[in-house]
């Protein structure tokens, strides 16, 4: 490329020379195609916003915001509410956002802070993700056959017992909550490991020695020095571990029983955005498209408040924890 | 703010799972009924109530006629109209035929042909309660309007004295897509309470009261059944035989308490066709008189076109409705469905030798 503004700036009696024609070009196309593909990412999400949205502005001129109070969801009558599943989604990602958040964090001081041998961890990493590859049907047909014949029986005896709570109202019959939320948390797993793994390897050994020289044990380590020099890629964990329990659809279609109502107990039937999008959109008739469009706004919202919130206090954290501005 | 190399690598593996699995959870049943040498190709989509049947003739008539491919998608009575009426499809399958509203968007003339008939029954899954579970009509309603929620409730337990019932909540399970199998159940319903027809009433979609689980066609609603305890749902009787579905009997309109079977559907279906035929055939039966008549059968139709543009696909469409009309009703009794009764038999072979 005859513009290589290196040329001129290279003198004539060093052994190092100014970079070639072709490592200029090579980097300059680099540089254009990441760029093009980091403007497409954008534009690919505005442009999805922008159809979904197009679709679904008749449902909310027509609904307003009383179709995110609204409970029920009849077609003939044409009147749409979300409220059950706005509910449910909430409720089922949370309860797996706890499950999955505090086994993700545990494999990861397990398998970084010298519990294990390096080799051995590495496997049991690996094992971990490839929890990532299985498909949620799959997912979904285990949670039928395997989860709720496994939680049935400790179900009956807490709602026995202690049936006065409200997280304990109902039975389990099949399909609910709990089932969902534990498969969910499962699926959510390699995502927080994964991810928390690595926040915890970038954290310098000095830092491990230095409190280790300060006389703490090694549990005061992990928690007191550790976990909260780490806390910023753990909470980007968490972020995006909610992330994918908010728009999980196939796993939590089979195993949360598709029931329009809210229900405090973890045993009773309910429903998620994701699930009655995937449901309902098969043989949905316009009115319906046009009100399951919406639906998909309000998941939209959800995740975008959801990641908003988490990296606020992901900020917050690095300030506190980790002395950055 | 801080980069995590972690983060994109995940989110990518993620990304392509979901893809994965979201193309994994389409279900497609494309019942392929002829041969590889298949010139003609009729396709059809609709009902499924009467989709085990319709495969069962394809595949018997492919037997017959090799060189035409018969399809069926089973998706729902709602679904089935709506690819009728776009055109999408050679035939449609409806258990609540068409409204003169749907008849009305479609150019080339609709004809109803009714070709099977079914039971909608009570199927539950109960462990530990053996014999016959009986519901009064008020009770069954009740039931699906969230009134009566307790396995054990007094009046379960008066109307069956003999059974040990559990101290259980009642999980009722329900369609979630249009159906016609729910548009007979909530006919019926309608018939019987005028809470019912004041509340929820009748349609193919409805917004079910109580805390009700939905399934997706009358296989979803079985499965689910089949997965939890103390449920009850409604589905077409075949549906929950093969599944081995306990199923309940029901009080009919004479105060018998009848077991859904051959007998009791064909009994229900004479008292229908003694009363006269609609001229468009289009036949409902919300309550059945006789003492022997299970209360909740249905007609399950064909929706074929008046007129066809390819003449050949016309004749083998007729040839086929009508051995399904005449050689074919044996092997519904086979599978559990209803014969048809001559008199519905003989019009709808008539009104099959008016399409063009």
């Amino acid at each position: 490329m005859a513009s290589n503004p290196f040329k001129n700036a290279a003198s004539a009696s060093t052994v190092s020379g100014p970079p070639s024609g072709g490592d200029y070009l090579a980097d300059s196309v680099f540089r254009t195609v990441a760029l093009t593909c980091a403007a497409l990412i954008v534009v690919l999400i505005l442009y999805i916003l922008w159809e979904i949205g197009g679709l679904a502005v008749p449902a909310m001129a027509q609904h307003g915001l009383g179709f995110v109070s609204g409970t029920s969801w009849n077609v003939s009558q044409e009147e749409f509410g979300v409220l059950p599943e706005i509910w449910g989604t909430l409720y089922s990602s949370l309860l797996a956002l706890v499950l999955g958040g505090v086994f993700g964090v545990a494999i990861a001081i397990f398998l970084t802070q010298d519990f294990i041998h390096a080799r051995l961890a590495a496997v049991f990493r690996t094992i971990v993700e490839l929890l990532a590859a299985i498909p949620s049907v799959v997912y979904g047909l285990w949670g039928i056959y395997v989860v709720i014949p496994l939680l049935r029986p400790g179900a009956e005896w807490l709602h026995q017992h202690l049936g006065f709570i409200p997280l304990f109202g109902t039975e389990l019959s099949g399909p609910g909550l709990a089932p969902a939320a534990l498969v969910l948390a499962i699926m959510i797993l390699p995502t927080v490991a994964a991810i928390s793994v690595d926040a915890f390897r970038r954290i310098p050994y000095k830092v491990k020695e230095a409190a280790y020289g300060m006389g703490t044990t090694r549990w005061e380590a992990i928690l007191k020095v550790m976990l909260p020099t780490a806390s910023s890629g753990i909470l980007a964990a968490l972020v995006l571990g909610f992330g994918r329990a908010l728009g999980e659809t196939m796993a939590l279609a089979m195993l949360i029983g598709n029931s329009n109502q809210i229900n405090l107990s973890l045993f009773a039937p309910a429903n998620t955005l994701a699930s009655l999008l995937a449901s309902s959109f098969p043989e949905a008739g316009q009115v319906e498209v046009q009100a399951l469009m919406y639906a998909a706004v309000v998941l939209l919202v959800i995740t975008l408040i959801v990641n908003i919130a988490g990296l606020a206090i992901q900020q917050y954290t690095v300030r506190k924890f980790e002395g950055k501005t | 703010m801080r980069r995590f190399p972690g983060v994109t690598r995940v989110a990518l593996a993620v990304l392509v799972s979901v893809g994965l699995t979201a193309c994994g959870g389409e279900s497609e049943s494309p019942e392929s009924g002829g041969h590889m040498e298949a010139r003609l190709r009729i396709s059809g989509a609709g009902a499924t109530f009467p989709e085990p049947l319709y495969v069962a003739w394809m595949r018997r008539y492919g037997e017959e006629r090799p060189d035409v491919s018969f399809s069926y998608e089973g998706v729902g009575s709602g679904e089935g109209i709506k690819r009728f009426i776009a055109g999408a499809v050679d035939f449609g399958g409806s258990d609540a035929a068409m409204t003169d509203e749907q008849i009305a968007q479609v150019s080339r003339g609709v004809n109803l042909i009714p070709t099977t008939a079914g039971m909608v029954v009570l199927a539950y899954n109960l462990p530990g309660v053996e014999g016959e579970l009986r519901l009064p009509r008020d009770v069954y309603v009740d039931i699906f309007l969230g009134k009566v929620w307790r396995w054990d409730d007094p009046r379960l337990v008066a109307a069956n004295p003999d059974l040990v019932l559990p101290s259980k909540l009642i999980q009722p399970v329900v369609r979630r897509d249009g159906s016609g199998t729910t548009f007979a159940f909530t006919n019926h319903l309608s018939a019987v309470s005028l809470d019912w027809r004041d509340g929820p009433g009748t349609g193919t979609q409805i917004d079910w009261p109580g805390g009700a689980m939905t399934g997706v066609g009358n296989e979803g609603v079985a499965q689910k059944v089949k997965i939890s305890l103390g449920s009850i749902g409604y589905m077409e009787y075949g549906f929950a035989k093969r599944l081995g579905l306990p199923v309940a009997s029901l009080e009919n309109r004479d105060g018998d308490f009848v077991k859904p079977g051959a007998g009791s559907g064909q009994a229900a279906l004479a008292a229908a066709a003694a009363a006269d035929l609609p001229e468009n055939l289009r036949l409902f039966v919300p309550d059945p008189p006789g003492p022997e008549s299970y209360p909740i059968v249905t007609l399950s139709w064909l929706l074929l076109y008046g007129v066809y543009p390819e003449p050949e696909k016309a004749a083998a469409l007729k040839a086929a409705v009508t051995w399904g009309l005449n050689q074919g009703q044996p092997i519904a009794e086979e599978m559990g469905y209803i014969p048809l009764p001559d008199n519905i038999a003989a019009a709808a072979t008539r009104a099959v030798a008016d399409i063009q």
